[in-house]
């Protein structure tokens, strides 16, 4: 099985133009990744961080053979900015911005699902890191991460920051770490990742971290049992003293009616047999791996 | 956000669904007055959005404008399950004959809108998919081909009745995924939507919940954004601030960088035999008047006792919160102890100006969460 997240990602910036795009450009440029060119409409010709920009998502295709994309476009320009991409051919698109209506990522999501072989990543992401390859699709401070075994899946921003931190101290290092988002409905989800990680030679174990708010938890605590999952499985939970009915912070952290709670993700988890940690650093010890890797 | 009832109703009513006559008495006197005018029995119902609001008695019916004056007096100014009354729907009391269920929603895990029909209405749907799981149907649309008449009408199949109701009830629901769509509904529901003896549908009750993250959009929400009936006083006034906050039960304060982290932090804290006061996200590259106004925003909670800030700086920069926790213990007319914990983006400048202020700080979350219960 090919990857679902390219490890030799050809990157185009959408938004690049934006305080948040040209910053990030620049670091995910030092942190090695090969950002091939940035879009922003009517500022094609320009130059941010000496990579070429471009109005149309379709030109860096073309021109550059681009791959992946990060979305850095405000909100309401979001759906756009995604669409455009997906009829450029863009494969990998990763949307950092927050606060897309859900109508629109219903919509653009659809569309990806339809186009085959479109992957979605957020929205409402910090992205994706794999450290191995010196390939950073986020903005994620790369120095919490280091080339490692351990494969992160997460709802969150600074919380995967703090378990990665964790995971990097004990020595473990991280293969991949991707947020799949804090909205309500997100693209790529926790048991395709899961599925990936299975397959990647370099990843030895898994970190799951979930929060209260719809069934995600639920259903990869249901694939890691029905398919006996062969690698170690540690999950963490936030949100355990979460009212009913509040959103905390993020739009999919919400407890509605029986639906979301910490408690049901955390006995999904352990019917499933994964020890699901009760603070961030207790993960990197709960790990079971093998001996060779401990 | 959540719409009031009659909100709501008269959002469905300018799409065409029936809602009973009715107008909004904030006291007794319109009560009586509304009563009067519908000349016939009455149906006051309490504005808070809550749910069970029938059970803790914020549903009662009026046999004429004296009684409706009476029962208003009651309601208006009481509380059910926390919330206030400041209004009351007063609305002629419907001839049921049968009573259906009717939704839109968001299905998170379809990744796109179902709708919902049952003909068991006027309970709560989660006690119908318990007793009577045959009983509701669901319908999960393709966004690109949406959900017409005649698609309700297909679903509503199963459905035994005559052709009347099945058309009436499918163009109920056909305008229901339309205002969903049209005004960024998370969910738009009726229960019941009565049939009265002349074989007329009607929405006795209705619910609407605006997508928080397309206000922008609709500019009939967003001029009540900054009012919103669930919200507690404090949560009002965050709001107002651009600040993701929500009251809990406790006496510690937190504040963090991020909703996971924060929601980890009161977690934590919890672990650690304390009781979290509030949940407070500067989120990502706060500036310090954010970090400066949350900050007062907890210290004047009366229940909080000590506060614990958790900063993991990425685009936060720890020096940038330490200054506006600076500004913002000087600007507040309660002072309380706090601990803080900094780690990441210039993390020792942001601990220099801390100390310098006699505020220790921590590089784990862990010592901060022991020492403020210390505090």
């Amino acid at each position: 099985m090919t990857s679902i997240i390219n490890k030799d990602p050809k990157v185009v910036v959408q938004g690049i133009t934006g305080r948040e795009g040209t910053l990030h450009t620049a670091l995910m440029l030092s942190y090695g990744t090969r950002i091939v060119a940035g879009v922003t409409p009517g500022k094609g010709g320009q130059q941010v961080q000496n990579v070429p920009v471009y109005n149309h998502v379709s030109e860096a295709v073309n021109n550059h053979n681009a791959d992946t994309s990060i979305i850095f476009v405000p909100a309401p320009f979001a759906r756009n900015a995604v669409l455009n991409a997906i009829d450029a051919g863009i494969k990998t698109v990763v949307v950092i911005t927050e606060g897309i209506p859900q109508r629109d990522v219903i919509e653009f999501i659809a569309k990806a699902n339809k186009n085959g072989d479109v992957t979605i990543i957020g929205p409402n992401t910090p992205g994706f890191i794999n450290p191995p390859n010196s390939v950073k699709v986020g903005i994620m401070p790369a120095h919490i991460f280091s080339p490692g075994i351990i494969g992160i899946a997460s709802r969150s921003g600074t919380l995967t920051y703090e378990i990665a931190w964790h995971v990097t101290n004990a020595g473990l290092g991280q293969s991949m770490c991707v947020g799949i988002g804090g909205d309500p409905i997100v693209g790529l989800g926790f048991t395709k990742l899961l599925e990936m990680f299975k397959d990647d030679e370099a990843t030895k174990g898994v970190v799951l971290i979930g929060e209260i708010g719809g069934n995600a938890e639920e259903l990869a605590a249901g694939y890691i049992k029905e398919t006996n999952y062969p690698k170690p499985v540690v999950a963490y939970i936030a949100g355990r003293l979460a009212p009913p009915e509040k959103r905390m912070g993020h739009a999919g952290a919400i407890v509605m009616g029986n639906v979301g709670t910490a408690k049901s993700k955390i006995d999904a988890f352990t019917a499933a047999g994964v020890p699901v940690a009760e603070k961030p650093s207790d993960i990197a010890k709960l790990l079971r791996l093998g001996e060779e890797n401990r | 956000m959540k719409l009031f009832e009659y909100e709501a109703k008269d959002l469905l009513r300018r799409n065409g669904i029936s809602i009973p006559i009715g107008y909004v008495a904030y006291n007794s006197e319109e009560a009586e007055g509304i009563a009067r005018g519908i000349g016939k029995p009455v149906v006051l119902k309490a504005q808070v959005l809550v749910s069970g609001r029938g059970k803790s008695g914020g549903i009662r019916v009026a046999s004429d404008a004296t009684e409706a004056r009476s029962i208003a007096s009651d309601l208006i100014g009481s509380t059910i399950s926390g919330h206030r009354v400041d209004s009351l729907l007063v609305e002629e009391k419907l001839e049921i004959v049968e009573q259906f269920y009717a939704s839109v929603t968001i299905d998170r895990y379809a990744r796109t809108h179902v709708v919902l029909a049952s003909t068991s209405g006027g309970v709560d749907i989660e006690e119908t998919a318990q007793t009577s799981p045959d009983a509701i149907l669901r319908y999960w649309v393709d966004p690109d081909i949406g959900f017409s008449t005649a698609d309700a009408v297909g679903m509503l199949g199963p459905f035994s009745m005559n052709d009347n109701d099945r058309s009436k009830f499918a163009s109920v629901i056909s305008t229901l995924y339309k205002v969903a769509l049209e005004h960024d509904a998370e969910l738009v529901e009726i229960n019941p939507l009565v049939r009265t003896p002349s074989g007329e549908l009607i929405a006795a009750d209705a619910r609407l919940v605006a997508d928080d993250n397309a206000l922008f959009r609709n500019p009939i929400f967003r001029e009540k954004s900054f009012r919103r009936g669930e919200d507690t006083p404090r949560e009002a006034e965050a709001r107002k601030q651009n600040l993701a906050y929500v009251d809990l039960d406790g006496d510690i304060g937190i504040i963090g960088n991020g909703a996971g982290l924060v929601m980890s932090t009161i977690d934590l804290v919890q672990l650690f035999g304390g009781r979290p006061g509030n949940f407070l996200d500067i989120g990502g590259g706060a500036q310090t008047e954010i970090i400066k106004g949350g900050l007062i925003l907890v210290m004047l909670k009366p229940e909080v006792r000590a506060i614990l800030i958790n900063i993991l700086g990425g685009i936060t920069r720890c020096d940038v919160v330490a200054q506006g926790i600076i500004e913002g213990l000087n600007e507040s007319s309660i002072k309380k102890p706090i601990a803080v914990r900094l780690m990441g983006t210039n993390e020792e400048e942001g601990a220099r100006i801390l100390h310098q202020a006699g505020i220790n700080t921590y590089p784990n979350m862990e010592e901060a969460a022991a020492e403020v219960l210390k505090l």
